[in-house]
């Protein structure tokens, strides 16, 4: 990979309130031409999410993943985490294996 | 997204559930089946702590879910319904209704002003409970383990229920997040295992961000009925779809669900072992032997109805429920508006018709005219409360108060089906209160004193409903010592309110009790006594068109009767004239009409024997000219009657019913008295209201010796 790997930040939300705007937010993680060289999603920021934040979180794992592409989803702030174990998503937060 | 619709409805329906369980508490001393009225009260809690958990109000739920611990303890038997208990319940009833309070009011979290309120309920809730709360729940997840039945025949080894969800695409809009239910499961029981299934989300170019396409498959492990489980997914279940498979259920019931499920069977099934409700082996061993399904995947559109099928049972009873619907109170005024002006077209038409002398159009115009009626008394009858439910919320009031002031008193109630407009039971609801905790304070004596007086020890206020001319009367009455005359009239000198001396009628002197700042309460008490109140009830009354009186016999009692119109918006009225102006009486006032006469030089007449005060309408309204020359000797008096009294108005010409719109009168003639409102008539002019009730103070004001007469008569 010749573009240096870079972390997308999400800040803040990640709700229905505010899913059009993540999703486009998180746009390059969706292109099959690349992710732009995002390799991973950082969580840390993220004050609350829902099922709206947890389905996109998804399909960037399932896009990534067709693609043949890392993406580690990175340092899962409270909320998330706390949504993550409820869901049993942990191994969202890993490449598939 | 339409959360606050969601969470309006939800707020009504938990201060509907706790008027309930209120109601039931206060009664389920007398119920004959106990066990049903606590099985109600358990239900209720039970149904606020779940909707509460889907909006995400812990606080509510948290407190809701030790009163539900309590009931369930209560519900098997293990504590006993006591006095005390029901006591607890109904302040912990409060408080849930103060946190419903808050959060109407915007306020979704605890303060800690909450906070400190619950906290010496939930403490004495836990006395009972006799474990520390969190212990307890530790104690019913491992009893859920331990009760494994014998299993039938091809039934799976899974000790757990088995929950399927596809969420509908609708669900995030509609203001619920998936996660809230998931959460909310996990205070049934615990979840032992989950797989989120995400493959119906499309590809990112099709996906819209704000549409749910999560599913879930769920191993859960409770001993709740399915009921209550599925009763988790209430307000989802229309656009979801929710499976719930018992523990031990054949693996057939497993396997059409497979089915069921979009996407390929293999890895349907594999979700089922990943979530640990299935085994491998039992998975492989039910799916070979049958041949998969050509057309296993469900459509979009098949989604609902599958959803509804299953949910059979639960919707059939849900429309039995709801005989009765919820309709905006707004909408239903708007439609009184409506019935209003289509009146009053009516009777445009029917005034046209008749002068044209169209005999068609005539008969025409009077079949409209009927069938307005009858809208309009359907109309008017949607809102038509009874009183009962009022009434009901008093013993609640009373058993409180009694409690408070250490008396023994019951209440009676009696005419809960008398009917009135709801916009008139909301006000009344609050001096209705005034005036029986009045009654419990000052009224009731003590119980010492009872005894010595040879009445029974137990005290009992009563509350009376009945229809009389156009009005619905409200008695509150109590079996206590009656006010004191002499002592009314002393504070009534003291304060200024009456001359030294002056002779009063005794409903005069009881009249005074209603004056601002009148009390002749000998302690205070925080319940009244205070002389701030009793003119505050008057001028409520007075506000809805309404009277209030009051009777006493010493040592016997005293009841306060309330006087209130029917409705607000549309009477029955009678139309006479005076010169060119024309006014309405409404005509259940209306006893009779009569000819004019007069005992010479007196203003009152005789009527079959007695005597009958009258005003003559145009000197009392200042109307200019005198009357036409032809009616000059073809006066008539119309006899109206209130509160058991009677009255004459000098008219010039009686015109006949009308269908009376009552629009109110500006601020500006707010002052004017003896008028209530205005109409318009078919000819498009105004009439005014005649007030009846103040009418007839006039009447004995002018001729106070008459009304002497009167009462000799």
């Amino acid at each position: 990979m010749s573009t240096p790997t870079q972390a997308l930040r999400i800040e803040g939300e990640m709700t229905i309130y505010r899913a059009a705007e993540l999703k486009q937010q998180m746009q390059p993680l969706f292109d099959a031409a690349g992710s732009g060289g995002i390799d991973s999603i950082d969580l840390s920021g993220v004050t609350e999410i829902d099922c709206s934040g947890v389905q996109l979180l998804l399909l960037a794992r399932r896009n990534a993943d067709a693609a043949g592409r890392a993406l580690r989803l990175a340092v899962p702030s409270a909320a998330v985490a706390e949504v993550f174990a409820l869901l049993n998503l942990g191994a969202l937060a890993a490449p598939a294996a | 997204m339409n959360l606050d619709q969601a969470l309006l409805t939800f707020i009504a329906e938990c201060r509907e559930l706790l008027e309930d369980v209120e109601t039931t508490l206060l009664s389920v001393e007398q119920s004959a089946d106990r066990n049903e009225a606590v099985n109600a009260i358990f239900r209720a809690a039970h149904t606020i702590k779940g909707s509460a958990g889907l909006f995400g109000l812990d606080h509510v739920v948290e407190f809701t879910h030790v009163v539900e611990s309590v009931l369930d303890e209560v519900r098997d038997g293990r504590i006993a319904l006591a006095e005390e208990l029901v006591a607890l319940l109904l302040s912990c009833c409060d408080h849930i209704g103060g946190l419903v309070d808050a959060i109407a009011a915007g306020q979704l979290e605890a303060d800690a002003e909450m906070t400190r309120r619950g906290e010496p309920l939930t403490g004495q809730l836990r006395v009972y409970l006799g474990t520390p709360v969190a212990a307890a729940v530790a104690s019913t997840a491992a009893q859920t383990q331990t009760s494994a039945k014998p299993l039938a025949e091809g039934a799976v080894a899974g000790a757990n229920w088995h929950i399927s969800l596809r969420f509908g695409p609708d669900v995030m809009r509609n203001g619920m997040d998936p996660l809230s239910f998931i959460r909310y499961l996990s205070t049934l029981g615990s979840i032992a295992g989950i797989v989120t299934v995400g493959e119906a989300i499309p590809a990112a170019d099709e996906m819209d961000a704000e549409s749910c396409y999560l599913g879930f498959e769920i191993a859960f492990a409770s001993d709740a009925q399915q009921a209550a489980i599925e009763n988790v997914f209430e307000f989802v279940r229309e656009d979801c779809r929710i499976c719930v498979i018992a523990p031990h259920s054949p693996i057939g019931a497993y396997l059409e669900l497979i089915e069921q499920l979009p996407g390929d069977n293999q890895t349907t099934g594999a979700m089922l072992v990943q979530c640990g409700t299935l085994t491998a082996a039992e998975l492989a061993a039910g799916l070979h032997p049958r041949p998969a399904p050509a057309a296993a995947i469900v459509t979009d559109a098949a989604l609902p109805l599958q959803a509804a099928e299953a949910q059979k049972p639960g919707k059939e009873a849900k429309s039995q429920e709801s005989r009765s619907i919820r309709v905006d109170a707004d909408k239903l005024d708007q439609l009184i508006n409506l019935v209003g002006e289509l009146v009053i077209a009516g009777a445009r038409t029917d005034l046209l018709a008749r002068r044209m002398r169209n005999a068609e159009l005539h008969e025409c115009a009077s079949t409209l005219a009927n069938l307005v009626e009858e809208v309009r008394d359907s109309a008017l009858q949607l809102r038509m409360v009874k009183i009962g439910a009022t009434f009901s919320r008093f013993q609640r009031v009373v058993h409180d108060v009694a409690r408070e002031l250490g008396k023994d008193i019951v209440l009676t109630v009696s005419g809960e089906d008398t009917e009135l407009d709801k916009t008139v039971v909301e006000k009344i609801a609050d001096p209705l209160t005034h005036l029986v905790r009045n009654s419990m304070d000052h009224g009731i004596e003590p119980a010492e004193v009872r005894a010595a007086r040879g009445k029974p020890v137990r005290g009992t206020v009563s509350l009376n409903a009945y229809h009389d001319s156009g009005t619905i009367v409200i008695e509150v009455s109590d079996d206590g010592g009656g006010l004191n005359r002499e002592k009314i009239l002393a504070k009534a000198a003291e304060r200024g309110l009456i001359a030294a001396g002056q002779a009063l009628s005794d409903s005069e002197v009881y009249g005074l009790i209603f004056e601002p700042g009148f009390s002749t309460a000998e302690k205070i008490t925080n319940l009244s006594g205070r002389g701030v109140g009793m003119d505050v009830v008057k001028r409520n009354i007075t506000a809805l068109r309404g009277t209030v009186g009051i009777s006493s016999r010493p040592g016997a009692g005293t009841t306060v009767t309330v006087r209130l119109p029917l409705t607000l918006a549309i009477i029955d009225g009678f139309l006479v004239s005076v010169g060119d102006s024309t006014f309405v009486v409404p005509l259940d006032m209306i006893e009779e009409c009569v000819e004019f006469s007069a005992e010479s030089g007196h203003e009152y007449t005789n009527l079959r024997g007695q005597v009958l005060p009258f005003i003559r309408l145009r000197e009392f309204l200042e109307i200019e000219g005198g009357p036409a020359a032809e009616s000059r000797h073809r006066e008539s008096i119309v006899v109206i009657k209130y509160a058991g009294r009677k009255a004459g108005l000098v008219v010039d010409a009686l015109l006949g019913e009308f269908q009376t719109v009552i629009k109110p009168l500006g601020r500006m003639f707010s002052q004017v008295s003896c008028i209530s409102g205005s109409t318009i008539l078919g000819s498009g002019e105004v009439a005014l209201i005649l007030d009846v009730p103040a009418l007839v103070g006039a009447v004995e004001a002018a001729g106070g010796a008459p009304q002497k007469m009167l009462k000799a008569a």
